[in-house]
């Protein structure tokens, strides 16, 4: 695609060339995304459902609902990241003998850059944040998080960002660099478009939001904690989201600073990373990385958690060592920042650095071997109840040993010399990101869907997904090991050797086969919520849970709980009930809660059109935009209704309600 | 859980098509050793790997709900002797893996030269290795032949058994220069060097690539890697110094230009310098190379002067794929004052200096150059300072 050179003042580089009218494939997603989008927008006005978004949702500062819609945002992102994978193994299983493919380099090096900054950034990111805002609070017997406005605004900056990368398809395009665009490649020179300035802007200002949230979370966990919950008392989640949010407020600043460095390069004329001019494109290199590993332990971190609740609930036994699994995850935490330069050993370092960062990374797999035969010695002299989360955990553990295994493999300095941007790397990250934080938060929705909603998610629908999952999943990445073997690189586009052609041939099946799964879990989120009546759980605790959240009603209240919990063990529910504990029925107090505002949604908006006429080179947008951001920021202080009290009779009420409903369900069973 | 088990044979197939892999068979004594660590790390982890394997699945068999037999101890939490050896199982198998890295990464550190050709055959004492200088280009590679005064496009070619020597360097953004039958890769980036001893051990056609995505052209960026017997590589130096063309500067600058799918070419004769004027970014005429600008700023640099000298530095407007509206290419700084400030500056300056009672003389134009960082400590001795600074570049750039 060319640009014009010229910028006017009024749309900036903004014009009709913009518009990819020539790329048919485009031409034809675009239709069907107006065409749906238009659909759902007649809906949601045909049955006037907008006041209710607005008032409770998109205002919201309940960290259950915007847990919620975290989840959601992850899930539509998700479907986004899977297309650009199939289209990716499309290409790559068409491209052989001469063949161009379907896909032209343009558009072929645009989906490999999507693919890994969505999977990342707008699915993992959203999916796992979402899980802890929902669940942190809960376990933690807390009424919201420590901040509840920040909350919202967190998530909106996340869900903007989303929308720039979204916008990138229809309007200029998205980055032709791969997923952390390197200088010089990146940089004016080499890509001059709108691409890398929408990748910048996307992740600047969904950071934000990362930011806050982390900072957010670790608050509430340091100073929210129900009375009696001493450090050792946490429930593993929390304490796994406690260190991955610890991670994401130490590194994401370093991803912000390096964005900024690489924008002040390509929009005032900086050297940090040109060739030039004593810039240095390595030192961009080391500070992605100094981000980027400990990233990828911010995404498996809070999944360990679950696991761990996971395995101990179903296997109806206490977890297995728990204080080593709290110090595993803490020098894992420690850890993930002393290896980062195993991203880039074939760039040259020393025998010495090459060797210490190897050995540092093998290190890792200490704690992390640990972890794994905890939750092995959780099931032994258990009673395991084959629910789906306990299937999703088992598979974990087959496949992440095999990941963790290609790990420590390339992290041996000359191993990873023949293995580097290999297909095998690309099989490794999957079998660990899907084979953990992707089953980890199948897991996860399968565990805590109850709690969330009140019913459970249907089983059937559920095994067909988990059987496809995978199987396709081994049937998508085992050939891309091979083929890294046969010496096959990767962000490929077309191939000369017929040899590798069988392979990805059945990497596309696989991926056939993933799409079946996906496509099963919808099937069971639907079927689940048509037969919601049949798989009701008035209880609040379908699973014989052991942490505290299953101690409150499914969905819980506005507030949690109507007194805070008073905590005496690490498994406080469990300690609970076998201590007989009594519903409190009466004497309840005022509740005082936060109180919604549209204020994150606004200015996250004018942030979006901010970074939008920077994109485009609309500088008068640019400044006003800012200059809104600013003083909506500022009028915000003068919001004095931030908070209300939910009346004791309400809180009565409530729990009545609970009371009756609990009593007819025990009725119904006994 | 049992109707996984036959999935978990899958990693093996990778050893199936071994005949293909490349990696695993590789045909250069470097790629082979290492092979040999990647497989000894395998088989060192397998010992921990598959006992949690047939562990998770007997446990999650044996103990599932149905089974009623099973123990049932849901208050067994902890064992301190259990806990010593899941930490300790894992501790070991790394501190030999970590003993196994750090002797390996040195002794396979690309940077070492070589002390053997093949497993028991070490260097001859007197061998001298094949010099290669490589270049990563958009889309395409370089192969300038130093000793032979000969050079290449997209075709590399070594005599089996004797060492080679590869310097690596890149245009304009970063690339991997991977040859896997050969020796690992190593990354090729502008302004820089990187290096790479392998040897081949038998005859063949082999493929080379760029392993780190480039852009556009990337995926095209391969060459053929030809591992002859002496006289086949001496009949192959003498067939490309048959071709017509020499590769001089104005050539190097043509070819750089980004292009796809290029065809092997042939250059009978090579620029002696052409490499190092690549490393340095300078090969187009007028342009100050690195080293020079780095020996400049070793010596204390132009100070505020040196912001007058940005146009014979900037590298990237040609190599660059399009125009850019903001960015270097229009963000100059081409003075630092208006013509009218500079002057009262220069009277300033030496007014200054007769009041230190200096010869006024000194104020000539090369003067203003010096910039104010160097005149302040060694005021003594301005004339010797001044000749090192300017003979240095002057004598490299002719």
């Amino acid at each position: 695609m060319t640009f014009e050179h010229s910028t006017s003042p009024l749309l900036g580089r903004l014009n009709w060339e913009s518009l990819p009218f020539h790329e048919p494939i485009l031409v034809a997603t675009f239709a069907v995304v107006v065409i749906g989008g238009l659909g759902v927008l007649a809906l949601i006005t045909r049955y006037k459902l907008w006041g209710y978004l607005w008032k409770e949702w998109f205002t919201t500062v309940d960290h259950k609902k915007i847990g919620i819609m975290y989840m959601i945002l992850g899930l539509i992102m998700f479907l986004r990241g899977f297309a650009d994978a199939v289209m990716m193994r499309l290409q790559q299983a068409m491209a052989f003998g001469g063949s161009e493919g379907y896909l032209n380099a343009h558009h072929y090096d645009q989906i490999f850059t999507a693919h890994g900054v969505i999977m990342i950034f707008f699915v993992a990111m959203p999916l796992i944040t979402g899980l802890m805002n929902y669940l942190v609070p809960l376990q933690i017997g807390a009424r919201d998080v420590s901040f509840p406005f920040l909350n919202n605004f967190s998530f909106w900056m996340t869900t903007m960002g989303a929308v720039l990368v979204m916008a990138s398809l229809f309007i200029g395009e998205f980055a032709r660099t791969g997923w952390l665009a390197y200088p010089p490649l990146s940089g004016i020179g080499y890509s001059p478009g709108v691409g890398v300035d929408y990748y910048i802007w996307a992740l600047q200002i969904a950071g934000v939001g990362t930011t806050l949230s982390g900072i957010n979370l670790i608050a509430t966990i340091v100073k929210m904690r129900a009375p009696g919950m001493g450090l050792m008392k946490m429930p593993v989640f929390t304490w796994t989201s406690l260190c991955a949010n610890i991670l994401i407020v130490a590194s994401f600043p370093i991803l912000t600073a390096t964005l900024v460095l690489l924008s002040a390069d390509r929009y005032i004329g900086t050297n940090f990373f040109t060739n030039d001019f004593g810039g240095n494109p390595m030192m961009y290199v080391n500070l992605i990385w100094i981000w980027g590993h400990p990233e990828v332990y911010i995404l498996i971190l809070p999944l360990f958690g679950v696991f761990s609740e996971v395995t101990s609930t179903f296997s109806g036994k206490k977890l297995f060592g728990y204080t080593s699994m709290v110090y595993a995850t803490v020098v894992i935490t420690i850890l993930s920042y002393l290896v980062w330069l195993h991203h880039f050993f074939t760039m040259g370092s020393g025998a010495s650095v090459n060797s210490f960062f190897g050995i540092t990374t093998m290190i890792i797999s200490i704690p992390t071997g640990a972890k794994l035969f905890n939750w092995l010695f959780t099931m032994y002299r258990g009673r395991i109840r084959f629910e789906l989360p306990m299937m999703w955990t088992v598979a974990f553990m087959l496949t992440f040993v095999i990941g963790g295994m290609t790990g420590v493999m390339l992290a041996v300095p000359p191993a990873d010399f023949v293995l580097h941007n290999s297909l095998f790397l690309i099989a490794h990250f999957h079998n660990v990101i899907i084979g953990g934080v992707l089953f980890g938060l199948f897991a996860a929705i399968n565990f805590w869907w109850p709690k969330a909603f009140g019913f459970r998610l249907e089983k059937k629908w559920g095994l067909v997904s988990f059987w496809c999952w995978v199987v396709g999943f081994w049937m998508a990445f085992m050939p891309l090991y091979v083929l890294g073997f046969m010496g096959v690189t990767r962000r490929m586009r077309v191939f000369d050797d017929p040899a590798y052609q069988i392979w990805f041939v059945i990497a596309g099946v696989g991926v056939a086969v993933i799409a079946v799964g996906i496509l099963a879990m919808l099937i069971q989120f639907a079927v689940s919520i048509i037969h919601r009546d049949k798989l009701r759980d008035e209880t609040g605790d379908p699973w014989l849970g052991r942490t505290l959240e299953w101690a409150t009603s499914s969905p819980p209240p506005d507030y949690n709980f109507a007194k805070t919990p008073i905590i005496h063990d690490s498994d406080a529910w469990w300690d609970m009930k076998t201590r007989g504990y009594q519903r409190p029925s009466e004497g309840f107090k005022p509740i005082h809660m936060p109180a919604n505002t549209g204020a994150g949604f606004i200015l996250s908006a004018l942030s979006l059109i901010v970074g939008f006429a920077l994109i485009w080179y609309i500088w008068w947008l640019a400044a006003a935009g800012f200059a809104a951001l600013i003083a909506y920021a500022i009028f915000h202080t003068f919001n004095y209704r931030r908070d209300y009290y939910i009346p004791a009779e309400t809180v009565q009420a409530t729990e009545d309600a609970r009371t009756q409903a609990l009593a007819a369900a025990a009725a119904t069973q006994g | 859980m049992r109707r996984l088990r036959p999935l978990l044979l899958l990693p093996l197939l990778a050893l199936l098509p071994a005949c293909q892999a490349v990696v695993l068979a590789p045909a250069g004594d470097i790629a082979a050793q290492q092979r040999d660590l990647l497989v000894m790390s395998v088989l060192l982890m397998l010992i921990v790997i598959i006992p949690v394997m047939i562990l998770t699945v007997f446990f999650a068999w044996k103990y599932r709900e149905s089974n009623k037999e099973a123990r049932y101890e849901p208050d067994w939490d902890h064992s301190t002797h259990l806990e010593l050896v899941i930490w300790a199982a894992p501790l070991l198998i790394i501190i030999c893996l970590g003993a196994i890295t750090w002797a390996g990464t040195h002794l396979l550190d690309p940077y070492r030269p070589l002390d053997r050709v093949a497993a028991g055959q070490a260097v001859a004492e007197d061998h001298r290795p094949l010099q290669v200088e490589v270049v990563a280009m958009d889309w395409k590679w370089l192969f300038i032949y130093p000793e032979y005064g000969i050079a290449t496009v997209n075709e590399l070619a070594a005599p089996v058994d004797r060492p080679i020597r590869f310097h690596i360097t890149s245009t304009g953004v970063m690339n991997s220069f991977y040859i896997p039958a050969l020796a690992g890769q190593i990354y090729a980036m502008p302004g820089m060097e990187t290096k790479l001893h392998a040897v081949i051990n038998r005859p063949g056609e082999y493929v080379g690539f760029s392993a780190n995505y480039s852009g556009d052209g990337f995926s095209n960026m391969r060459f053929a890697f030809h591992g002859l017997d002496e006289a086949g590589f001496d009949q192959w130096v003498a067939g490309v110094r048959a071709a017509g063309q020499g590769l001089d500067r104005d050539t190097y600058l043509e070819l750089e230009k980004p292009s796809e799918k290029v065809p092997v070419i042939h250059y009978a004769s090579v620029d002696d310098r052409l490499f190092d004027a690549v490393v340095n970014m300078c090969v187009e005429p007028g342009k100050m190379c690195m080293g020079e600008m780095m020996d400049i700023d070793r010596k204390g640099g132009l100070g505020l002067t040196a912001v007058k000298n940005t146009l014979p530095l900037v590298y990237d407007k040609y190599a660059r794929r399009g125009d850019a509206v903001f960015g270097a290419g229009e963000s100059y700084v081409l003075t630092i004052c208006t013509p009218l400030e500079a002057e009262a500056a220069a009277v300033e300056a030496a007014r200054r200096r007769q009041a230190f009672g200096e010869d006024v003389a000194r104020d000539t134009p090369l003067n203003r150059v010096m910039g104010q960082g160097l005149e302040r400590p060694g005021r003594s001795e301005p004339g010797q300072r001044f000749a090192s600074l300017f003979s240095a570049p002057a004598a490299s750039q002719s």
